[in-house]
């Protein structure tokens, strides 16, 4: 039994609207699967954040953010994160104009500042910590130990992500595979920041009001 | 420190002959299985062609391997806690101790929930969707590896903590302050835990593949409103996946926080919040039932469609009503918590919107209905489960609507009458649905059917069974026997009990009797052979290939002008002149068997508190992937001779 | 559409056609007003000049717009053909955090009111 259908029914070059145009390129797949796994990681933030808005007061008679946050601190962070996702966005032209010296330049840079980030983050857990404000003083501290370390280690991931990719287009230069992956890397890191807005809001400038 | 943590001899339990029984089973088990592989030198084709595949088939073919061989271990406690139920009443203690009962009722709604139905239902939209999408593999052929190892790394650790440990004494929800350290300092919890967070890092990257698979890889003239309906169910199923399983992760994240560092999420001292985790268990927990569920819908209405010949009825409203349940299922969860003491406005807000779901559900019930209306209806096993499943989960969803009454619950609230309602759904739900599809697409997958008369044995041996086991549980639930009862005093209850264990036990017919098809079938599959690919006349794009397809499904993608693109194509007739192209498929990759190798060496490691392997495990992981990322080559090519000649050795298959 | 025709695309054309100077303007502009809108919300959060308590709401709308100069000039998420996928993915994430957030929030203050007052387990300093 031969069964085809009409070829003259429907001419690929001619379908007018984009969901009946085929399969997409692998680029534009490759994308929106990172797109959809940004969301999901968002969604698990949510569950994070919600998680401290409902403790957020549950101190356990010991100190809240009002006596914890230093907003210095946290201002430079966010400078920092903020130019990194700028210098990963540099880094991005670099590579569609297939620029290899921009593109070093521009990955340090983004390494450099997002590191500066985590050092100064690290310092205010470890500040904390000496202060007798442990993740294991109350719940307030447990979620927000949580929440912003886990942003932290989201942001440790990119920093090796980052390098991985570095050596990556030593070795492999710009082939196709390469590139979506940088695609992927820039996607992520500014997702970190897009979160970090939601985080210093949240924890920070509204959780040092009385 | 030891240097292998919290782990010694006394791990294993000697002592307990039921355990040591069953360790010895499987272990014998396992070894024949691989000594069998070993004589028939199948260890390099095995390798090849099954565990480095990235073949959604294949793939496919391995989860519903997973999910029934899982079936069989959860369904043996089941059987186990009949078994106590029916004997332990007045003075009598049973044969199963409480630290063992309460195992058992952890791992069967553990093991049936994450490594019975999510394996069969995945499996199942692994196989189908690029086929019936009209396209060569999902998304990221790769990523589907690694997420079935997982998951088979998943249950490898449950399937230990048998053995070595002890499993969760929670219940298969694991609500603390139970699950805490210090009310549960064994090992159990973090069995539980460490499994099933394996597992949903493979769930969740499966949701990830689907959603982009669904939209944004189909054939050429498939829009959105030309999908088979079974793909529109995959969609909202799998969107509900990616929305909710990292509510999961981080929960248990955050319960694995206060076991393993001492923090004070879910604590009772120190401003903790216990209520906090059934809040945020249950906002994945409901959508969760949809996840399975909306999948075993859309089998019934392919199932309907191609059975009755006619096209489903009210293609639109399937579509309206499935993606509405989609949103809906996320507005619901608090109706598993009416009891924890929220005020009347919070539990009626929730019980209202229960109510509501029902009604999509609802109109897929008519719309099945009248696709089956006015058609001939070929009585096929996969239209029994589905008449089957279409009488007994209307009445399943009724006594739902009754608990969405926030008052009704406070009566019935974890009683036997709430196990009775959840079984009374996602059985004829789901698994019926997997009954289905398994008899449906079988000789798809394997180029023979199945035989038909074990098939019609094994329905009527569930059927029956199942109302059997689980109609008496009504009755206890609304005398006040509450569930997880090792033993109990009331005497009333015995009778209705034995009847339940009766029930097993015909369900236990059911399952032999599907062995057994399985078997009758492999012995007799010269007579059924499926020559044309298409041996139920069907209406998808999956019929049009050969049984079983090649490795690259089309060797030309199909062109498709309408709704069940293949029944439309076969009306027209047409024939056309094909132009082979070589192609690209991805390579096959080990990345996922050794992910999943060291996954399973992390999740040990980190269970038994032995820090350094935990740390190797971690760094493995990294290395392995390191290496992937690396490799040469992404993709082997396919010349276009090989391509024509299979078409020309399976003309039959040759179609769109 | 076959998948080996656009990687040779790829390869071939090394400079994709939204080249130029206009994207330089794009990401700066977006960094540009970034740092004005985060400048604006530390200001807002420490300041007596505004009525407090309205602050929490603005720091939200700041917060929001900061967001949303990321989606827009670093993500550039209303741009491409294939964009209105990508729309609705968003559309679909912002409701499951609102779903989540908010009715986490709902219902967990709703069940804290129904808890026993002050010296209930729950607000007890921590027992050694």
């Amino acid at each position: 039994m031969n069964i085809a259908v009409e070829l003259s029914a429907v001419r690929p070059e001619a379908a007018p609207r984009a969901g009946e145009a085929g399969p997409a390129s692998k680029r534009v797949v490759v994308g929106y699967g990172f797109w959809i796994f940004l969301l999901s990681d968002i969604v698990m933030f949510a569950a994070l954040f919600a998680a401290y808005a409902v403790l957020v007061r549950s101190t356990a008679g010991g100190p809240g953010g009002a006596q914890l946050f230093s907003q210095t601190s946290v201002a430079i962070e966010t400078v920092c994160l903020l130019a990194s996702s700028y210098t990963c966005g540099v880094m991005s032209l670099a590579v569609n104009s297939r620029r290899r010296a921009g593109f070093y330049v521009a990955a340090v840079l983004t390494f450099v500042l997002g590191a500066a980030f985590l050092a100064l983050e690290i310092r205010e857990f470890a500040d904390m910590i000496a202060r007798g404000a442990t993740p294991q003083s109350s719940a307030f501290l447990s979620a927000f130990f949580t929440l912003v370390g886990c942003h932290g280690l989201h942001v440790t991931v990119g920093l090796v992500w980052l390098l991985v990719m570095m050596a990556q287009v030593a070795v492999q230069q710009f082939r196709p595979s390469v590139l979506r992956r940088l695609f992927c890397f820039s996607l992520f890191w500014h997702a970190l920041d897009i979160i970090w807005v939601a985080l210093f809001t949240v924890v920070y400038l509204m959780g040092v009001r009385p | 420190m030891s240097l292998l943590g919290k782990l010694t001899w006394s791990a294993i339990p000697f002592d307990q002959p039921i355990i040591m029984g069953a360790t010895v089973f499987m272990g014998l088990l396992v070894v024949s299985v691989l000594g069998w592989i070993t004589l028939k030198r199948a260890w390099p084709y095995l390798w090849n062609e099954w565990l480095t595949s990235v073949d959604h088939k294949r793939i496919g073919v391995m989860y519903i391997i997973l999910g029934l061989l899982m079936l069989l271990r959860g369904f043996s406690d089941a059987i186990m806690m009949r078994a106590q139920q029916a004997v332990a009443a007045g003075g009598a203690l049973g044969y199963l101790p409480p630290e063992h009962f309460d195992q058992i009722f952890s791992a069967h709604g553990t093991i049936m929930i994450f490594f019975v139905a999510m394996p069969l239902v995945i499996g199942l939209m692994n196989y189908l969707l690029p086929l019936q999408l009209g396209v060569r593999d999902v998304a990221f052929p790769t990523l589907n590896s690694v997420s079935f190892w997982l998951t088979a790394s998943a249950v490898l650790l449950i399937n230990v903590s048998l053995v070595v440990g002890e499993f969760a004494k929670t219940g298969w929800m694991a609500y603390p302050p139970l699950s805490e350290l210090q009310f549960s300092p064994g090992v159990g919890v973090d069995y539980y835990l460490w499994s099933l967070q394996i597992s949903g890092i493979g769930t969740l990257m499966t949701g990830i593949n689907f959603v982009t698979t669904i939209l944004k890889l189909r054939a050429p003239g498939m829009s959105l409103m030309r999908m088979p309906i079974f793909c529109w169910t995959a969609l909202a199923s799998n969107l509900l996946i990616v929305a909710t399983f990292p509510v999961l992760t981080a929960t248990f994240a955050m319960l694995l926080l206060d076991r393993y560092l001492g923090l004070h999420f879910f604590s009772v001292d120190a401003g903790g919040n216990p209520m906090m985790y059934v809040n945020l268990f249950w906002v994945w927990g409901h959508p969760e039932v949809y996840i399975l569920v909306l999948p075993a819908f859309g089998i019934y209405s392919e199932v309907s469609a191609t059975f009755s010949g006619k096209p489903l009825f009210g293609y639109r409203s399937m579509v309206a009503a499935t993606m509405s349940i989609c949103v809906l299922s996320l507005l619901v969860w608090l109706h598993h918590f009416f009891t924890m003491g929220a005020s009347a406005n919070v539990n009626g807000f929730f019980g209202v919107m229960t109510m509501v779901i029902a009604v999509p559900t609802g109109v897929k019930i008519f719309n099945w209905l009248f696709t089956l209306y006015g058609g001939r209806v070929r009585f096929t096993v996969p239209i029994l489960w589905t008449l089957g499943f279409m009488v007994t989960f209307v009445l399943g969803g009724l006594t739902g609507v009754l608990m969405a009454v926030p008052p009704v619950d406070w009566q019935v609230h974890n009683s036997l009458f709430l196990i009775a309602h959840f079984h009374h759904v996602i059985i004829p739900g789901v698994v019926f649905a997997i009954f289905a599809a398994y008899n449906y697409w079988f000789p798809k997958a394997f180029g023979f059917t199945l035989d038909e008369r074990w098939g019609r044995a094994s329905f009527w041996c569930w059927f029956v069974g199942f109302h059997v086991a689980f109609m008496p549980l009504y009755a206890l639930g609304l005398m006040g026997m509450t569930r997880r009862m090792q033993h109990y005093d009331n005497l009333a209850w015995q009778p209705w009990l034995l009847v339940a264990a009766a029930g097993a036990a015909i369900i236990l017919a059911g399952v032999v009797c599907q062995a057994v098809q399985l078997i009758v079938s492999i012995r007799t599959r010269e007579q059924r052979r499926d020559l044309t690919g298409d041996p139920w006349n069907g209406r998808t794009l999956e019929w049009s290939t050969a049984s079983p397809p090649p490795a690259w499904n089309f060797a030309v993608l199909p062109q498709v002008a309408a709704k069940d693109a293949f029944w439309s194509a076969k009306q027209r007739a047409d024939v056309r002149e094909r132009e082979y192209r070589p192609i690209e498929m991805s390579k096959n990759s080990p990345i996922g068997f050794v992910t999943a190798f060291f996954a399973v060496v992390t999740g040990f490691a980190l269970i038994w508190h032995i820090w350094w392997m935990a740390v190797l495990g971690v760094l493995g992981a990294f290395a392995a992937t390191l290496v992937f990322a690396f490799r040469g080559k992404d993709e082997s090519e396919i010349s276009a001779g090989e391509l024509a000649g299979f078409d020309r050795a399976h003309p039959a298959g040759a179609a769109v | 559409m076959s998948e080996t025709q656009h990687d040779a695309a790829l390869h071939e054309a090394p400079v994709l056609a939204q080249e130029g100077p206009s994207s330089w303007l794009v990401y700066t502009t977006g960094l540009v007003l970034a740092v004005i809108l985060t400048a604006t919300s530390f200001w807002a959060a420490n300041t007596s000049l505004l009525w407090g308590p309205g602050i929490p709401l603005g720091l939200g709308v700041l917060a929001i717009a900061q967001m949303g100069v990321h989606l827009v000039f670093f993500l550039h998420i209303t741009s491409g053909p294939n964009n209105s996928n990508n729309a609705l993915a968003l559309a679909f994430g912002v409701l499951v955090v609102f779903l989540v957030v908010a009715g986490s929030l709902w219902i967990m203050a709703d069940l804290n009111h129904s808890m026993m007052p002050a010296a209930g387990p729950m607000n007890m300093p921590m027992h050694h």
